[in-house]
């Protein structure tokens, strides 16, 4: 059975900006993969190059086995997609607009059965004047509406009060159990524990850690912590680090690189500073839970 | 309804592609309907121009005493009917469509980009037929009486609403969609005006008139008085000018169009 999702050595470009940078991403039938980050990450990028809206600069994305682009009148029938804002015309009503779609697809959902599920039956208000968990919960179920195998959700539960992620929640836990395939990106900690099987960490368009969210919070990576007398381009350094090793600006001329194993990131940085002539003024090496880098990135975006 | 009555399995799969273009089509068309400035633009304002135009004699319509107003009037009213529609509804649904995602999620649903824009063709051409039915039967009732060649004005229509159509496709895919609703608008008015689309321009200035029958508003009011008043089998000019306008557009809209 080919995976779900299969994604390697992505690249994306936009003009001279490079959003997904060498991303790799399995996604096994029947679970749930979380995509986490800060804003522009690339998780938006790489999501819609699988439901085809765009083409890889570089590397390969297989969706359910095909070319998301090429095999595109295959796999749209196959796969149900939420995206972050928009989609349904502002003058449509809940009900009219969930009716249109179902007409699409050969054994759809029963409209009215999602609208009742989705506390949407008192809604009489057209799209534009529904309030945003209205509007949220009306897209959630036009991802459904066609009975997929693989779900894509940008930020399903993003503006939904407690009541509402509640809903959406047990939703996504019951498609997992009948075997559908679920893909989301979001800012939610709590979701990632609540729903995920698996969750990508991705920065500067690549995935940084990956593992079951139970893993990622409990292991540990090495670090090292350093100042420098003059700002440097902690993507420039990026590059002249060993592979899987991130680079980030922690404060004004402070940095902090991760990586596999401390003494390597060591050499790497020290020797980089040597040879572009940067002076460190403190250096020092530690461990730091995953559940901590997870927080930094996706804190990050919640408050801006 | 609660979550253990529902069947949430997979059960994918698409119907035909014809069925999928023909429930969008149906979906445009319920959502124009339902617009009530759409209306107003589409059915009121061309009914209204048609009562005035064909009753008021002191409107100078150029004709000739004896002439009777409303035959000069109908194929005018039809011309500014078939713009009402394929450009300026077409293009402000279109933008606000594409401004509000809409054609981005139809993107990840079995109809195709052909599917959709074919079923927006379908959409046009109902309330074009329903349209021109009206302005047939109020013409009637004030006393038009249909001459001319039926099957020709038939063909500029459909050759007016492929010019029409691609222009607003490559207006409203280029602009955000308020400049695409201002500009709609503004274009619809310059077009009526300076192509004489409904108010023949005999009395202009050669070169003026000249302009003005370049224009796809002026070849399709050309057009349609002469296969209607005249009975002319093949309006040349006006077929060719609107040709040239339906390649510019495509070529436009296919250089500038952006589905989000």
């Amino acid at each position: 059975m080919p995976h779900a999702l299969d994604v390697s050595n992505l690249v994306v470009d936009f003009g001279d900006t490079r959003a997904v940078d060498g991303l790799s991403l399995t996604v096994q039938p029947g679970t749930v993969q979380a995509i986490v980050g800060p804003n522009g990450a690339g998780k938006t990028s790489t999501v819609e190059t699988c439901e085809g809206y765009r083409r890889p600069t570089s590397g390969s994305v297989r969706v359910l086995g095909l070319d998301p682009v090429r095999d595109a009148h295959a796999l749209r029938p196959r796969v149900g997609v939420m995206l972050q804002s928009g989609g349904v015309p502002s003058g449509a009503k809940a009900r009219d607009a969930l009716t249109h779609l179902a007409r699409f697809y050969s054994s759809p959902q029963d409209p009215d059965q999602l609208i009742d599920l989705l506390g949407l039956g008192n809604v009489r208000s057209t799209f534009r004047r529904m309030s945003g968990g209205e509007q949220q919960r009306l897209k959630f179920a036009i991802a459904l509406i066609g009975r997929p195998e693989l779900l894509f959700l940008d930020e399903p539960t993003a503006g939904l009060d407690a009541h509402g992620k509640r809903v959406v929640w047990d939703v996504v836990e019951a498609l997992r159990t009948v075997g559908v395939t679920v893909v989301l990106t979001t800012h939610s900690m709590e979701e990632v524990e609540r729903l995920a099987d698996n969750v990508a960490v991705v920065n500067a368009g690549r995935v940084i850690a990956e593992g079951s969210p139970s893993a990622l919070t409990t292991s540990t990576t090495p670090l090292v912590d350093f100042r420098t007398s003059t700002s440097i381009d902690e993507c420039i350094l990026q590059a002249a680090l060993p592979p899987a090793s991130t680079a980030l600006r922690s404060g004004d001329c402070q940095y902090r690189v991760t990586g596999e194993s401390a003494p390597d990131l060591l050499a790497a940085v020290t020797a980089w500073c040597a040879s572009n002539s940067v002076n460190i003024l403190e250096i020092s090496t530690g461990h730091r839970r995953l559940e901590d880098v997870f927080i930094e990135l996706t804190s990050e975006t919640e408050a801006s | 309804m609660t979550i253990d009555q529902l069947d949430l399995s997979p059960a994918p799969g698409a119907v035909s592609s014809t069925r999928i273009v023909l429930a969008q089509a149906r979906a445009e068309l319920r959502l124009m309907m339902s617009n009530g400035e759409q209306l107003l633009l589409t059915i009121v304002i061309p009914l209204g121009l048609l009562i005035g135009l064909s009753t008021l004699s002191w409107i100078d319509l150029g004709t000739d005493p004896g002439t009777n107003r409303v035959d000069v009037v109908v194929p005018g009213i039809i011309a500014l009917a078939v713009m009402s529609t394929a450009f300026t509804a077409q293009a402000i649904t279109v933008g606000f469509d594409r401004r509000y995602g809409v054609l981005k999620l139809l993107g990840a649903t079995p109809l195709s980009r052909t599917g959709l824009l074919t079923a927006k063709t379908l959409a046009v051409l109902v309330i074009e037929a329903l349209q021109i039915a009206l302005i047939c039967a109020v013409g009637v009732f004030l006393g038009w009486r249909p001459t001319g060649n039926p099957i020709t004005a038939l063909l500029l229509v459909v050759a007016g609403t492929a010019a029409f159509s691609a222009l607003a496709i490559a207006m409203a895919g280029a602009l955000r969609a308020e400049a695409t609703l201002a500009a709609a608008n503004a274009i619809f008015l310059f077009l009526l005006v300076a192509g004489g689309t409904v108010i023949p321009r005999d009395r202009m200035p050669d070169w003026l008139g000249t302009f003005g029958q370049l224009l796809p508003s002026g070849a399709l009011g050309n057009g349609l008085r002469a296969a209607m008043i005249d009975g002319a089998v093949f309006p040349a000019s006006s077929f060719i000018v609107l040709v040239v306008w339906i390649a510019a557009g495509v070529l436009i809209a296919a250089r500038t169009f952006r589905w989000e």
